[in-house]
């Protein structure tokens, strides 16, 4: 029995700790606001209010806190990505959430599995050198691995060659790992509030007032809020907001679906994904497969559940583990995904002059979580943007300066 | 017969005829088909048939419908199967799962004393210090964690789909559904009735006729509408079926046997009925606690008496009902236990009075407590309500081995949620209701809040007729809607938290009120957070028997009424289905080409490309690099013979041909001669290559296109995307699959060609280097062009598809005499590499421009449009850091693989993209991303082998072998 359940049974009472607060009164001006209580945007809030001091800061939620793409995503922790940009970026992020429990004094249960990326033609087995190569380059644990590597990591595999798409390799990147997506919103929340920050739910933003190309005010269906600045944080909605804003985004919103089987016991450890067959999976420690594929074919505001996505998934996870035809779907669920054209995110700087954007996160946006809200509060704290984050700017664009992140994103999660 | 088998006419689903058994924990277990495995344990008399998640807490049915995990047990190979649906069969072994040890034994029910210490959400409040602990502590709660077991040699079970069609489907087939599924059915409707039963007629079977007249109506009821469906010709139904998703526009997923239907459905009714509720108090989920209509069903459907002993408690009239037949079966009731303070109206009520049944108003169940075994209930402490409804009256202890707890219901109305209908709480019927019904659904019956037995019958024949209405077919009249709709059936607060705990609102998840107390304190007061953090409502029963008590307690915790609360979203299925049902028969397309029988006969290794099967090189796998050397040698020595019908073959024709291709493609097509062919490159509006070719002009308006084989169906989508923004005359059809086509090189390949009968005149005057033919060889119909993708004399050869074999033949059998030999896509590889040729996605990547590639020559200059033209600009004006270039390494130095980095200054400047012992010249050749400084031909760059040490190589012109082009050209 570990010791902090002790005082638990121990004492009378029992010894609540708030994680957010009860709904508070909205002040009619704060120096920061933030759109979206998902994990990015409370991320973002506390770092502002640990690191810099800033409190005067208002979370504005339109439903219940981190209901959107945050309480939907399957909660896959990795940097194995393929541009050093990338790999630069999520190498921070997994520091960070490797400390996160700790630091919040709430257990995220962030558990390190390793993740293989399959790669069942000469062209993925190509782009997983790639990326192994790029990631030994930086110094992230990676690895191309052949069959009979693979079989050792993960013997429930089917190796056979005699399949529609045997195994030929994989991209082995032991860091892999996943947590409670809930725990770590709410742990960012209770830090947040701890430290001053209003957080409001229920409170969605219906309008933004700039002055002189500058943002003065956002107007919610509580009243108007005045600020100082504004932080974007609204996954799957990100263009809607934008326009409010006055400014496009090159975002297209598909729908991207998954779903968790009944708890088994233990057989899984780790996190496997396809590209081939679009599917990825991992076991909670609940014991539920956690398992989705890749992007709905349609572009769609609307998260709705479809059968053929379970069709396509269960035929090819069944490649992959055929013993599991008897295993069952307890519950499947669609977020909406922010594609932009070069898979790779967009933050920092906006036409609009102390607005900052948090966006374009497709179907990844979880792992960055802890490094973007630090460094998205840095970026307000300081007025500029840094380092880590200029490769990610809105105006590359307009420059054609795409990020290469293609072949790490898809189906990647 | 024993004591707990009730003789006939109890057991509707029992053929008496036909004894069977099975084993279950190791015990022989008897009953008779019909059977299910609980109803054989109840038999028996056992309940016990589970341990819970977290606390390994006895448990036995509480719903006998198959809606509650408490009967989940590990059937043979299949984890978390339902007791209450597993059909009794000869031979079948089940156990109890998520045990250690026995489940009468369970060595971890220990847990549950301790569950003090393991507070809502405890996972979250330890287990992380000292830093890197939790690696140690999550290897102990995943071991107690999951139900079932996976075990790892099941084979890949057998399953298939079918489609079904109707312009009215029924889901339910109790009074509701079978009332709806007869009156569509008579407006003329097709209709698909579907039920989860082996026998129709849900509630008609299981149910109490009313103690005022009617007789037995239930029955005789029963038997006029199965009679009546079966003589409908355009009926169609499915029993033992469960509907488990209802997806936009009426797509419906039911599982039956091994098969899943999908259904389409103009109209849907909803007559699923409701599910009563478990009650909360101390112990509320010891077996033997079940609801009144589980207690029914046992009776009525499987003849199993669930106990010697029982008290009911009720608030209305099915709890009386639920005595009733108690008694008639001969189950001594020992108290009726009403919640309301005035003994609820009603004839049963009466009945049970006139019976001399002991009935206590204004009472509760307090606590339940445990036989000597532990493992079932022993006796009930009752205890007297005060008028705010809190248990604090006088005690009373009685002995009982059954309770029957009929407290009120929930609609089943989870697949109208999944549909886009909602269930609101409603102060008035002190429960959910169906708030919102989309378009195209209609709900009928207790899933509609309507229990008595005329009204659901009338409300069933008026949705169906209403269906049917909707569906078209508007000739009947209407049945007329029922007046009276929904009545109050629930007790608004059946909850009586008990000091001491565990008392269940989650059976599923051991979660009780004090849990959602606590989870409230936390900050959960949101019904959805507050569930995320309990888990209340995620665990295998999704909430059905725990989601109406979970809303009243939030409600009251956060100061309110629970009007006005939904429930958390239902989501797919309403229950669990198999990976096996959703993958069928889960085959993936594959694609041959015409010759494929002839790689094989030849022994070739087949490589996945795309969706299509190519031989890779012809030989044993020991002989790999051999056979691919032997087959670029005979291609650059002698002839060779490649199937390459893989390729993309797309006809552009129309007035506008040549404009679309101008538009399309980077290079010029506007003077492109008919009679030849040209380098197609194709980009993205980004700029970035997506695709090669060659255009081939037959006409002035016909080009006939190729694409490579993983780019076909992208560049075909996107000519149809641009045709619909430029709006061109033009006529774009994809006839890959209708051709076949080879590719015959090498300097003996026009001798090969030249024995044979054909009206194309193959000779250097008659074919020149790039021209195109329209022709016949041998009698079958080519388009021949002249290319030179592997540098030596060649002609692609393009045949209808049919006849691909044959021209394969044909030419095999006339180069027969000049050693003709097939090579495959990796000789085929390298001589494109001697000659520099790039192949999309391998040598280029999802930035490339053609400036980086080293392909500036493809690029129109002078056009005044093309598709990724502006970016193109906008890129090459901005300058690139990297840049395409061929390089030599010795011979004898280590082979770089594909994707191995460049690095400059201990930066990554670039990759190697192509890399292989050349036949054609002596030495490693290949194609790597460099910066831009290292590009020029003799430069040295550093390329970062797989095992992290450096070798140089040396910056090359292309092409290495024969730059001048002769060979291609003779």
């Amino acid at each position: 029995m570990p010791f902090g359940l002790l005082k638990y049974g121990l004492s009378k009472e029992y010894p609540a700790r708030r994680q957010f607060p009860a709904s508070s009164e909205m002040k009619d001006r704060y120096d920061v606001v933030i759109i979206g209580g998902g994990g990015h945007g409370l991320a973002a809030a506390y770092y502002l209010a640990k690191v810099h001091g800033i409190t005067d800061v208002a979370v504005l939620e339109k439903g219940w806190l981190a209901s959107g793409n945050t309480a939907r995503n399957t909660a896959i922790v990795r940097s194995n990505y393929l541009t050093p940009e990338g790999v630069h970026f999520y190498d921070e992020s997994v520091k960070l959430f490797e400390d996160l429990s700790n630091e919040f004094d709430f257990n995220i249960l962030y558990s390190k599995r390793g993740h293989l990326t399959l790669a069942h033609t000469d062209a993925a087995l190509r782009t997983a050198r790639w990326r192994a190569e790029v990631n030994k380059h930086l110094g992230v644990r990676s690895r191309l691995i052949y069959p009979d590597e693979i079989a050792e990591i993960c013997p429930q595999l089917n190796m056979s060659r005699d399949v529609r798409l045997p195994i030929l390799g994989a991209l082995y990147h032991e860091p892999g790992a996943i947590a409670r997506h809930d725990g770590v919103a709410w742990g960012y929340a209770r830090g947040a509030f701890e430290r001053g920050v209003h957080i409001h739910q229920q409170t969605e933003v219906t309008g933004i007032e700039t002055d002189n190309g500058k943002v003065s005010a956002v107007q919610t269906n509580r009243g108007r809020i005045k600020c100082g600045q504004v932080i974007q944080a609204v996954a799957g909605m990100s263009s809607e907001v934008a326009r409010l804003a006055g400014f496009k985004l090159p975002i297209r919103s598909i729908p991207l679906q998954a779903c968790v089987s009944e708890p088994v016991k233990r057989f899984l450890d780790p996190i496997v994904v396809s590209g081939s067959l679009h599917v990825y999976v991992s076991q909670s420690s609940r014991g539920e497969l956690v398992m989705g594929g890749s992007v709905d074919p349609y572009t769609l505001y609307q998260a709705r559940s479809t059968l053929d996505f379970k069709e396509g998934l269960m035929g090819h996870l069944l490649e992959l583990f055929p013993f599991l035809s008897q295993m069952k779907v307890l519950r499947q669920w669609g977020g909406v995904a922010d594609m932009t054209p070069d898979f790779a995110p967009v933050m920092g700087e906006t036409p609009v002059k102390n607005y900052w954007i948090d966006a374009g996160w497709g179907t990844w946006g979880f792992k960055a979580t802890p490094v973007c809200g630090k460094r998205m509060a840095e970026t307000v704290a300081s007025g500029k943007v840094p380092e880590l984050l200029q490769p990610f700017a809105l105006d590359r664009f307009d420059r054609f300066e795409q990020l290469g992140e293609k072949g790490a994103a898809s189906v990647g999660h | 017969m024993n004591e707990h088998r009730l003789p006939e006419p109890y057991g509707l689903h029992l053929d008496r005829t036909r004894p069977l058994s099975c084993t279950f924990e190791g015990v022989r277990v008897q009953g008779y088909a019909g059977d299910t495995l609980m109803s054989a344990l109840l038999s028996t008399g056992q309940h016990l048939v589970s341990r819970s998640f977290k606390y390994h807490r006895p448990r036995g049915p509480i719903t006998m419908a198959g809606l509650d995990a408490n009967t989940y047990v590990q059937n043979g190979t299949e984890p978390n199967a339902l007791a209450d649906r597993i059909l009794l069969a000869e031979g079948l072994v089940a156990n109890a799962q998520n045990v250690s040890g026995s489940l009468k034994g369970d060595r971890d029910r220990w847990i549950q004393h301790v569950s003090k210490f393991l507070p809502v959400g405890f996972y979250y409040k330890a287990f992380y210090k000292p830093k890197g602990i939790w690696g140690f502590w999550e290897k102990i709660i995943r071991a107690k964690a999951g139900l079932g077991k996976v075990d790892q040699s099941t084979p890949h079970s057998y399953h298939d789909k079918a489609y079904l069609f109707a312009d009215v489907t029924v889901i339910g087939g109790g009074p509701a559904g079978l009332s709806a599924a007869l009156e569509a059915a008579e407006a003329g409707c097709e209709v698909v009735l579907v039920d989860d039963q082996p026998l129709l007629g849900g509630s008609l079977n299981s149910g109490r006729d009313s103690e005022t007249g009617g007789g037995d109506k239930r029955v005789t009821e029963g038997e006029r509408l199965r009679k009546a469906l079966a003589e409908q010709p355009k009926v169609t139904i499915l029993t033992d079926a469960r509907c488990t998703g209802w997806f936009s526009d009426n797509w419906l997923s039911i599982v039956c046997g091994r098969r899943l239907y999908k259904l389409r459905a103009g109209q849907v009714v909803l007559a699923t009925g409701a599910l009563e509720q478990p009650m909360v108090f101390r112990n509320n989920d010891l077996p033997g606690i079940m609801t009144g209509t589980a207690v029914q069903r046992c009776l009525r459907l499987w003849a199993v008496k669930p106990g010697r002993r029982a008290i009911v408690a009720t608030c209305n009239a099915q709890g009386y009902a639920a005595a009733l037949d108690l008694a008639d079966a001969g189950t001594e009731v020992a108290a009726i236990v009403d919640l309301n303070p005035e003994p609820y109206d009603c004839p049963e009520r009466r009945a049970a009075q006139a019976r001399g049944l002991r009935i206590l108003p204004g009472h509760t169940v307090w606590e339940a407590r445990a036989d000597g075994s532990k493992n079932r209930l022993g006796s009930a402490t009752l205890r007297g309500l005060n008028a705010a409804g809190e248990a604090d009256g006088a005690e009373e202890r009685i002995e009982c081995d059954v309770l029957a707890v009929s407290i009120g219901f929930t609609p089943l109305a989870q697949l109208l949620c999944h549909a886009g209908g909602r269930l609101i709480y409603n102060e008035a019927l002190a429960g959910l209701k169906v708030d919102h019904v989309p378009e195209g659904a209609f709900v009928a019956g207790a899933v509609n809040g309507a229990y008595d037995l005329d009204t659901v019958l009338a409300e069933g024949r008026h949705a169906g007729w209403a269906a049917a209405q909707a569906a078209g077919f508007k000739d009947r009249k209407s049945p007329g809607k029922p007046q009276k709709t929904a009545e109050r059936v629930n007790h608004p607060w059946p909850i009586f938290p008990h000091p001491e705990g565990k008392d269940f609102v989650d059976i599923d998840e051991d979660q009780t009120v004090a849990d959602i107390h606590n989870a409230i304190a936390d900050g959960f007061e949101h019904l959805e957070l507050m569930k995320r953090y309990t888990t209340v409502g995620m665990g295998p029963s999704q909430g059905r028997t725990s989601a109406l008590n979970a809303v009243r307690i939030t409600a009251r915790a956060n100061g309110g009424s629970p009007a006005g609360y939904t429930v958390t979203t239902q989501r797919p299925p309403f229950v669990p289905e198999s990976f096996g049902h959703l993958a069928g028969r889960a085959f993936d397309p594959e694609r041959l080409t015409a010759m494929h029988e002839r790689h094989l006969e030849l022994g070739a290794q087949m490589m996945p490309a795309g969706l299509w099967w190519r031989p890779g090189y012809y030989g044993p796998e020991r002989e790999r690099a051999e056979a691919i050397r032997a087959e670029a040698e005979a291609v650059r020595r002698n002839v060779g013979l490649i199937d390459v019908s893989t390729l993309g073959g797309i006809d552009v024709r129309g007035p506008d041909a040549r404009e679309f291709m101008q538009r399309l493609y980077t290079f010029n097509y506007l003077k492109q001669p008919v009679g030849k062919s040209r380098y197609l490159l194709l980009c993205e509006e980004t700029g970035t290559i997506s695709d090669d070719g060659v255009g081939c002009c037959f006409a002035d308006d016909h080009f006939y296109v190729t694409a490579t084989t993983g780019g076909a169906d992208g560049v075909y989508r996107s000519m149809l995307r641009w045709n619909a923004e430029w709006n061109l005359d033009v006529d774009i059809a994809n006839v890959t699959a209708a051709y076949a086509g080879v590719n015959i090189a090498g300097p003996n390949s026009r001798k090969v060609l030249e024995t044979l009968e054909s009206d194309l005149d193959f000779s250097a005057e008659g074919f020149p280097y790039l021209a195109v033919r329209e022709g016949t060889l041998e009698g079958i119909p080519v388009r021949a062009m002249r290319v030179g993708f592997v540098g030596e004399l060649g002609f692609e050869l393009h045949c209808p598809a049919g006849q691909g074999e044959a021209l394969w033949d044909l030419l095999m059998k006339a180069g027969a005499a000049q050693g003709i030999r097939p090579f495959g896509v990796e000789a085929q590889r390298l001589l494109r590499l001697e000659k520099g040729h790039i192949i999309i996605g391998q040598d280029t990547d999802g930035l490339t421009t053609p400036d980086e590639a080293s392909m500036a020559w493809a690029v129109g200059r002078k056009k005044p449009f093309f598709l990724g033209q502006r970016a193109i600009l906008v890129r090459e004006r901005e300058g690139t850091d990297r840049k395409l270039t061929g390089f030599t390494l010795p011979m004898r130095a280590p082979l770089p693989e594909e994707c191995n980095l460049v690095i400059r200054d201990g930066e990554i400047a670039g990759r190697v993209t192509s890399a292989s012992q050349a036949v054609g010249v002596e030495a490693i050749i290949g194609l790597a991303y460099v910066h831009p400084k290292d590009a020029e031909p003799g430069t040295t760059f550093k390329i970062k082998l797989s095992n992290g040490s450096m070798v140089e190589a040396t910056a090359a012109a292309i092409p290495f072998y024969d730059p001048e082009n002769k060979r291609q050209e003779l």
